[in-house]
């Protein structure tokens, strides 16, 4: 159950080093703090399970804000009735989000294409009107779903008394709001890692990859290719809805604006960034979309000053002038300029300019290997092939 | 791929090793990272003192935002004892000598609130954890407030809440961390209906159009229950989405229903959209009951009015405050907010520099920053010259009570920033109301 093709082991080993090591490679970039290690490592959960369905089948979902929305009020109100222990809480997530995913599969899968991307899109946006007004005994609208001392907690109160501060989610009296509550996530997203390898590797990852090729053929060569297609959807919807369970864990409030289209497009923007199909691309999408939202965004004038204070000082306020609209509330205007050049530039997202330094490299090193560096098998394939 | 082998497994080994050797080294830096707990989190210890302004950069709010954030800079030059000093020099009782907090320097960092809660708590806590904010502050809209304000009250830092007009902000939703200056629906409902009254009469027909959140639903509710103890009839409520953009479907049917008085419950760009399609398919110039169809927005500021051009004139609704209001604190104010940035503050500018403030001076009377201890300093704290007139900060519920303006779209507008007057100054007492009757818990003095 555990061994994994030597490639994939060497893979795992260094994502697991690179997670763990979250705090201090990302201290001199002014990230590491608990608040964004524990995004950065629930938002990559989310685009490893998004990989699974729009990576390995080719079927853009448009609607998988919706699932963590359900994961983070899920672990919300397990937190609410029954108990803070966050394992809890992630089994309530999966449980409903996988319920919730395989209700939305069985009717978007009717379609492929641009017409399963709209009905997944239509779902999610239903979802989040609803969350935002008519459900709002169950998710508190706009106000988002809280934690409150009257909450019942019917096993805690077993064994503890009702404290007069609210409580926070705790696994062995461990609190999972600073860095204990990353740890977790993080391992938690190793364990997403590894399940989503061996499903990329196992016979069901080959039928999905098929089915990217070309559906009608595995359809003609006699697999049924629906039940696939819905099991690699409620797969991908649980890992949505863990990463929601998370979110909760690490912060127990479940706002409705999680579920907006916004929050799935944002998803689509990490994949592609990162490189579609590639299990660790997406991961480094999240992470640059997440870094460029916390850190970039809260860059002023003042930040910048400082930054260029080395220059002379009429030439320094031009630069700030310039650079001040590309930072702070112009954080948007970046990230959509690097986006429109890794689309132009580099159609299998970072992973491809990755691959295509590390084959320049080993090429110039040792030129009589260069064959074997270039493996047919990852070099950047044209995507989207849906609709062919 | 066999050449590779050997190479990969030893490479494998050692990659495992220092794997291993890290994470050891790295586990107790963590944990000691972690162990503030003694005294209070992000105590400067004589450094510069660092306010936390998580505002509406970017989003349907974001002109509000900007002007939070030009109110912010301000704020703190005065503190700093830098600029003309500002309503540093009319507020009463003061403490404050312009020598920045307790004798510390008062530094800033910035956030975007991107009015989602998410967004809102996402920045909070990195001000809160990476930049050492001692409070948190600003915001425009009541569902930020609230998430902003429990993840404040958890994690012990003071938070003053910008823009915020949802009773729950001090209501149900209420934390001991969490202060609010501004005004709630219930006391625009209370200060709206007797002038609604005597402007309208007694015997009118009302139809609701709401925006479909809880900011919308409680204000509804509080104009209902306020215009109907007055003898109002309710005709109807209709809950509208929000960013609908297009209300047109909303508004024919007000035509035929009977109701002479159309009450928008829209804030930002939906009371734009509402109201000026409203107009325009002439609901101001129809009768019903033998009565002009009269339309009420009971909340607005001059941002939205500027949104709104010509189609403001004559109505009427509540603010919190208006630059146009001749106290000396507000002129004060509006003096030297125009000489920085050359246009009079928005109300959202106002509350929140009066926030920052605020907690300086509670902080000066408090003699120290440990939050407890300023959280009880601004409980009860009664005063003056901040542009409102005799103000108290609740002690029961963290609200701030103080006269409300009625106010109306301006006929004859002398500038293009002259475009609301005030018609009343509707006592405080008017509009004060029973800490409980919307329940809700402050929580504890001391978080760990």
């Amino acid at each position: 159950m555990f061994n994994i093709p030597k490639k994939d082991a060497i893979t795992f080993v260094l994502f697991a080093i690179v997670v763990l090591t979250m705090p201090i490679w990302l201290a001199p970039l002014g990230a590491s703090y608990p608040g964004l290690l524990q995004k950065f490592a629930i938002y990559a959960l989310l685009a490893v399970g998004y990989n699974i369905l729009f990576g390995l089948t080719g079927y853009l979902s448009f609607g998988h804000a919706a699932f963590l929305g359900v994961g983070s009020y899920a672990a919300v109100w397990s937190f609410k009735l029954l108990s803070m222990n966050p394992v809890l809480a992630l089994v309530f997530a999966i449980f409903f989000s996988g319920l919730f995913a395989l209700a939305i599969g069985f009717i978007s899968l009717r379609r492929s294409g641009i017409y399963f991307s709209i009905l997944t899109l239509a779902f999610a946006q239903m979802s989040y009107k609803l969350a935002y007004s008519v459900l709002s005994p169950i998710t508190h609208g706009e106000n988002g779903l809280q934690l409150t001392l009257q909450d019942p907690r019917a096993i805690d109160m077993m064994f503890i008394e009702r404290g007069s501060s609210l409580p926070t989610s705790s696994l062995f009296g461990i609190p999972m709001n600073g860095y204990a509550g990353f740890y977790f996530c993080a391992v938690i997203l190793l364990i997403g890692f590894f399940i989503a390898q061996k499903i990329t590797s196992s016979p069901f990852g080959m039928m999905l990859k098929g089915i990217k090729s070309n559906e009608d053929r595995m359809n003609y060569t006699g697999f049924n290719t629906k039940p696939y297609m819905l099991t690699a959807f409620v797969i991908s919807g649980i890992y949505a809805g863990v990463a929601g369970g998370l979110l909760s864990i690490t912060d127990p409030l479940a706002g409705a604006e999680r579920m907006q289209w916004t929050a799935s497009g944002e998803l689509v923007l990490m994949t592609i960034l990162g490189g579609v199909g590639t299990l660790v691309g997406p991961v480094i999408g999240a992470w640059i979309i997440k870094y460029f939202e916390n850190i970039f965004s809260a860059f002023n004038e003042s930040v910048l000053h400082n930054f260029f204070a080395f220059l002379p000082d009429n030439f320094e306020s031009i630069v700030v002038l310039i650079s001040s609209k590309f930072v702070g509330e112009g954080w948007h205007l970046t990230l959509g300029l690097m986006f429109v050049l890794v689309v132009v530039f580099l159609p299998g997202g970072i992973m491809e300019g990755v691959r295509r330094i590390s084959a320049r490299f080993s090429n110039r090193k040792d030129p009589s290997k260069g064959e074997e560096v270039i493996d047919p098998e990852n070099l950047p394939k044209p995507d989207l092939k849906k609709g062919e | 791929m066999s050449i590779k082998k050997n190479g990969v497994t030893r490479r494998k080994v050692l990659k495992g090793a220092s794997a291993g050797l890290i994470t050891a080294g790295v586990a107790p830096s963590i944990f000691v990272k972690g162990a503030w707990a003694q005294d209070f989190r992000n105590d400067p210890k004589g450094g510069d003192v660092v306010l936390g302004f998580n505002v509406p950069q970017t989003g349907p709010y974001s002109d509000e935002g900007a002007d939070e954030l030009r109110a912010y800079t301000l704020a703190v030059k005065h503190l700093n004892g830098e600029g003309d000093g500002g309503m540093l020099n009319t507020m009463q009782p003061s403490n404050l000598k312009g020598n920045g907090i307790l004798g510390q320097k008062v530094t800033y960092v910035t956030g975007d609130t991107q009015t989602k809660s998410d967004a809102a708590r996402d920045s909070a806590r990195r001000m809160i954890e990476r930049d050492g904010a001692l409070i948190i502050t600003g915001g425009s809209s009541s569902g930020v407030a609230v998430a902003v304000q429990a993840l404040c009250q958890e994690m012990g830092t003071i938070f003053m809440a910008g823009l915020t007009h949802s009773n729950d902000t001090t209501g149900k939703d209420k934390k001991r961390y969490g202060f609010r200056h501004f005004f709630n629906a219930y006391m625009s409902g209370a200060a709206l209906a007797p002038v609604l009254n005597a402007e309208y009469g007694s015997d009118r027909r009302a139809y609701h159009l709401t925006a479909d959140y809880n900011w919308g639903w409680t204000q509804q509710e509080s104009i209902q229950n306020a215009t109907e103890a007055l003898g109002w009839e309710t005709e109807k409520n209709v809950l509208t989405p929000v960013g609908a953009g297009d209300f047109s479907q909303y508004i024919t049917p007000i035509l035929n229903s009977g109701a002479d008085v159309v009450i928008l419950n829209h804030y930002g760009k939906d009371m734009v959209n509402s109201l000026t399609q409203a107009i325009q398919f002439g609901l101001k110039d129809r009768q019903a009951n033998g009565k002009n169809i009269e339309i009420v927005v009971p909340l607005f500021s001059r941002l939205m009015a500027q949104g709104a051009g010509e189609n403001i004139k004559g109505i009427l609704g509540t603010a919190n405050w208006n630059w146009s209001l001749q106290n000396d604190g507000s002129k004060a104010f509006v003096k030297s907010f125009g000489a920085e940035y050359g246009f009079p503050p928005s109300m959202a500018a106002h509350t929140c520099y009066v926030q920052t403030l605020l907690y300086a001076d509670a902080c000066e009377r408090a003699g120290t920053l440990y939050p407890p201890e300023v959280i009880k300093a601004l409980e009860g704290h009664k005063f003056d010259g901040m542009g409102n007139g005799a103000t108290e900060y609740r002690a029961e519920d963290h609200q701030c009570f103080k006269d409300v303006l009625v106010v109306r779209g301006n006929q004859n507008p002398t500038s293009q920033f002259d475009l609301l007057e005030v018609v009343q100054e509707v006592p405080r007492s008017q509009v004060e109301y029973d800490a409980k009757i919307f329940g809700g818990e402050l929580g504890p003095y001391e978080v760990s």
